[in-house]
């Protein structure tokens, strides 16, 4: 049965930053496994905006840091400043110019999963590399990311695995490892953290080379019991251990469900998707597909029920509207405020979304910041409402009759009720001004 | 007396510590005193303001309030520990931190409680589990929807004209107001706020979609605040006092103009951290504290200068405290029990509790001596006197740590 528009809004809005009338309609014709696998085909997971010019760049040696003066510290905290704008600038323009939002939407909830911070890595190029891992694997195998982000430079540093030593575990990405990376909080004992953490030791970067090392003088080979079995286990066996556990499947399906369905999964559906993601070796876009046609996504109950998280409410406004883009700092800017600050989430357990990104102070903010993009300031351009109001702007918020305007910005009927506008910008300001713009 | 008797100072009568037949009455008899006090709270306890500072990440509690006497504490901690010499002595075996330097003269004005050994049994180590089990005052292994500010509220109403029954500053979430449709407003900057707060519209539409009820009960919280909050704020006095400028002196600043200004409310929430110092522990774990100390300073400055002090009672709490023995970064991993401290116009300074043995351990974590909800207790039943038994059933006794 072919899609509705409704439908197909729905698709393009909960696995990408939302569709403009031409996309949705392009939909339209397919059945859901069809317009389904539309959208899981990614051609590519290369990036299309250049990258900062120094991501290449590895950190001083401690011996060089050794010798500096409060000056030299100064400035390289003030050069590292600059870098962690630059970089995420970088994300933003990449979201906005994308061809591929499913990539983005699932590379961004990656970082949401295996969080690494700017404030505690304090070496931007790392998070830029994760940024890359992430996209790499972000519609590929769970197995060989999780493999992958254990051994990864920003984590490392940022879980302290670089100071997990065979004479002092640390414990900190073990138990991060287990409570938010696999199994989730309840499926493991703190001795198996213990344990862990010692298979996880010598676990170290090399600075000079910015690759991963395992230490063989720090690192602790003798036998360690976790999850009832005992060995000689290094950080690898751990991963392997952990991913034999059928509740690393459904934790993972369900934060999926989270992101793309709704915030309560259905233990049944849970528990078959979550087999199905153990029969295909933990590959993600089987489990996508699957998720993605369950009747649960369709059911009409379902449309304008999660609310958007900050980067989709402003990348997908810019997307939508084709605001141009001078200068991405007030989105950071406005990133923070609202509560998502890329690659600086509040902590390892990442943003918590979900109703809780509406505050009494998030929501004004977000109506402040949709007005002001919306009158330019916040892009340097006040061309796009202007243009709409002399009727000389071609894009579809001026061609398309209101009624089609309204199906696109709003997933349910408006709350506010409708004052009588003369001019389609207006309407256009009335649409993203109701709290049903909000939501997705 | 035993070498593990004469480590733990026994500190002024622990509440927590006294049988609990002795002070928990007979359940029927807190139905009663619930029953007197419901009909009162609405009027005059709310006046009483409870400022909770949450330090966020886990404070590590050995290097906060030290045992500077303790050989196993200077064992475990070969790089970590705070030098004898360098402790703000506060008796013959603890001292505060030298960043705490600052808050010595409300110590010497007998107007700084510190409870030793705060945790519960059977401790979680994770931050995200053991902050829900705080903030929603609920046992290890229970799962409560509803903070423990909340519960309150909901069965003691803040009278019809606060503006809110807690206003948060800072980043976090709603913690222990969460759950529940009670109201609880996030401010960065009030004049901010009130400029916003004119576009917003309030609709009582009843919608089944949960999301969006969620907006339209914020909508309704913003517009009832800053209809509260407009013609107080008008008449905010000069402080007069200078707030340091870093992240937690700013948030008390506005704590103290919305008190200066009698904004009514019950509750303001700051948060502070991240005291996660599992790695490099002592410049940051020195300026985090140096930073409240300071800012707590300029508070109680501002408030005693406006004749609100009297008003309230400031009140740490976190996750957890830190593992007695420091790991190889530099840093201490998560542990469990942790002291607290009250400061407040009315509190009556001192230690309380009994100091956790570095010795008798459980996993190389101390054990914890006083119930976390014995500081609620304190809150719900001393400083509002309210009855406390749906939260704490008597099972937690407030501590004897105020005057009025």
């Amino acid at each position: 049965m072919p899609l509705t528009f409704d439908e197909a809004r729905h698709l393009l809005s909960r696995t990408g930053f939302g569709g403009t009338p031409d996309e949705i309609r392009g939909l339209i014709a397919m059945d859901r496994a069809a317009a389904v696998s539309q959208i899981l085909n990614v051609p590519s997971n290369k990036t299309q905006t250049a990258p900062p010019r120094w991501v290449h760049r590895l950190p001083p040696l401690p011996r060089e840091r050794r010798q500096w003066s409060e000056r030299d510290r100064r400035a390289f905290r003030e050069e590292r400043k600059e870098e962690s704008l630059e970089l995420k600038g970088w994300w933003y323009r990449e979201m906005i110019a994308s061809r591929s939002p499913l990539l983005e939407r699932m590379t961004l909830f990656w970082h949401n999963h295996f969080t690494s911070s700017l404030q505690k890595v304090k070496w931007p190029p790392y998070l830029y590399w994760q940024n890359l891992l992430l996209r790499l694997h972000a519609l590929g195998s769970f197995r060989d990311l999780l493999i992958a982000i254990a051994k990864n430079p920003a984590m490392i540093l940022y879980l302290d695995t670089q100071t997990n030593r065979k004479d002092h575990p640390n414990e900190n990405f073990a138990r991060e490892l287990f409570e938010l990376f696999t199994l989730g909080e309840g499926h493991y004992t703190e001795r198996d953290i213990k344990e862990a953490a010692r298979a996880f030791s010598g676990w170290h970067i090399d600075h000079r080379t910015g690759a991963f090392r395992i230490d063989l003088f720090q690192h602790d080979d003798g036998k360690k019991l976790v999850f009832g079995k005992s060995g000689a286990f290094d950080g690898d066996d751990i991963i392997a251990l952990t991913i034999e556990q059928p509740q690393t499947a459904r934790y993972v399906v369900e934060k999926l469900w989270r992101e793309f369905i709704s915030d309560q999964p259905d233990p049944v559906e849970v528990d078959r998707l979550a087999a199905l993601f153990r029969a295909e070796r933990y590959e993600i876009v089987p489990l996508l597909r699957a998720l993605l046609l369950t009747d649960h996504f369709w059911r009409p109950e379902q449309r304008g029920a999660l609310i958007k998280s900050p980067v989709e409410l402003m990348v997908g406004t810019i997307r939508l509207f084709g605001l141009p883009l001078d200068d991405p700092l007030p989105l950071i800017r406005y990133g923070r405020k609202l509560g998502q600050d890329l690659f600086d989430p509040p902590n390892v357990k990442g943003w918590s979304g979900g109703t809780r990104w509406i505050t009494s102070s998030t929501l004004l903010e977000r109506t402040q910041l949709l007005h002001r993009s919306l009158r330019g300031h916040e892009t340097g351009h006040a061309a796009s409402m202007k243009g709409m109001q002399n009727g000389s702007e071609s894009g579809w918020l001026t061609t398309e009759p209101i009624d089609v305007v309204q199906a696109v910005l709003l997933p349910l009927p408006p709350v506010y009720p409708s004052a009588p506008a003369d001019e389609r910008a207006q309407s256009v300001l009335q649409f993203v001004s109701d709290p049903v713009y909000q939501l997705k | 007396m035993g070498e593990g008797v004469s480590r733990r100072e026994i500190l002024k009568v622990a509440a927590a510590a006294v049988p609990l037949v002795l002070l928990a009455p007979p359940w029927i008899e807190h139905l009663w005193a619930a029953r007197t006090f419901e009909a009162q709270a609405g009027a005059g306890m709310f006046q009483r303001v409870l400022i909770l500072v949450e330090l966020q990440g886990g404070n590590d509690g050995l290097n906060t309030v030290v045992p500077y006497e303790d050989r196993a504490y200077s064992r475990a901690r070969p790089k970590l520990g705070i030098p004898r010499d360098q402790v703000r002595q506060l008796s013959s075996h603890f001292g505060l931190h030298p960043a705490l330097t600052p808050l010595m003269p409300s110590w010497d004005a007998k107007e700084l409680a510190i409870v030793a050994g705060v945790g519960y049994p059977r401790p979680n180590r994770s931050h995200f589990r053991s902050i829900e089990i705080w903030e929603t005052g609920s046992e290890s292994e229970q799962v409560l929807d509803e903070g423990w500010l909340s519960q309150v509220f909901r069965r003691f109403p803040v009278p019809a004209d606060f503006a809110a029954e807690g206003i948060l500053l800072g980043k976090g979430d709603a913690g222990p107001f969460s759950g529940g449709q009670r109201r609880a407003i996030a401010l960065r900057d009030p004049e901010e706020f009130l400029r916003r707060a004119g576009s917003v519209h309030p609709v009582s539409a009843p919608v089944s979609n949960r999301a969006l009820a969620h907006i339209l009960e914020v909508q309704r919280e913003i517009w009832k605040a800053a209809g509260d909050l407009q013609a107080r704020m008008r008449q905010v006095p000069e402080l007069g006092i200078e707030f340091p400028a870093h992240k937690i002196g700013k948030q008390l600043q506005v704590a103290a103009q919305l008190l200066a200004a009698r904004v009514p409310v019950a509750v303001v929430k700051v948060s502070h951290g991240s005291f996660d110092t599992h790695a490099g522990q002592l410049p940051h774990h020195h300026r985090l504290l140096e930073e409240l100390a300071e800012g707590l300073t300029a508070f109680r400055s501002a408030m005693v200068r406006h004749g609100r002090w009297r008003d309230l009672l400031v009140m740490t709490y976190s996750e957890f405290g830190r593992r007695v023995e420091e790991n190889a970064s530099h840093g201490t991993d998560h542990g469990t029990a942790a002291p607290h401290v009250m400061i407040g116009g009315q509190v009556k300074g001192g230690l309380y509790g009994t100091y956790p043995s570095l010795t008798d351990l459980e996993d190389g974590d101390l054990k914890y001596t006083v119930d976390y909800r014995s500081l609620y207790a304190t809150v719900i039943e001393r400083w509002w006197g309210l009855s406390a038994t749906m939260l704490v059933q008597g099972r937690y006794p407030a501590l004897d740590c105020l005057t009025g």
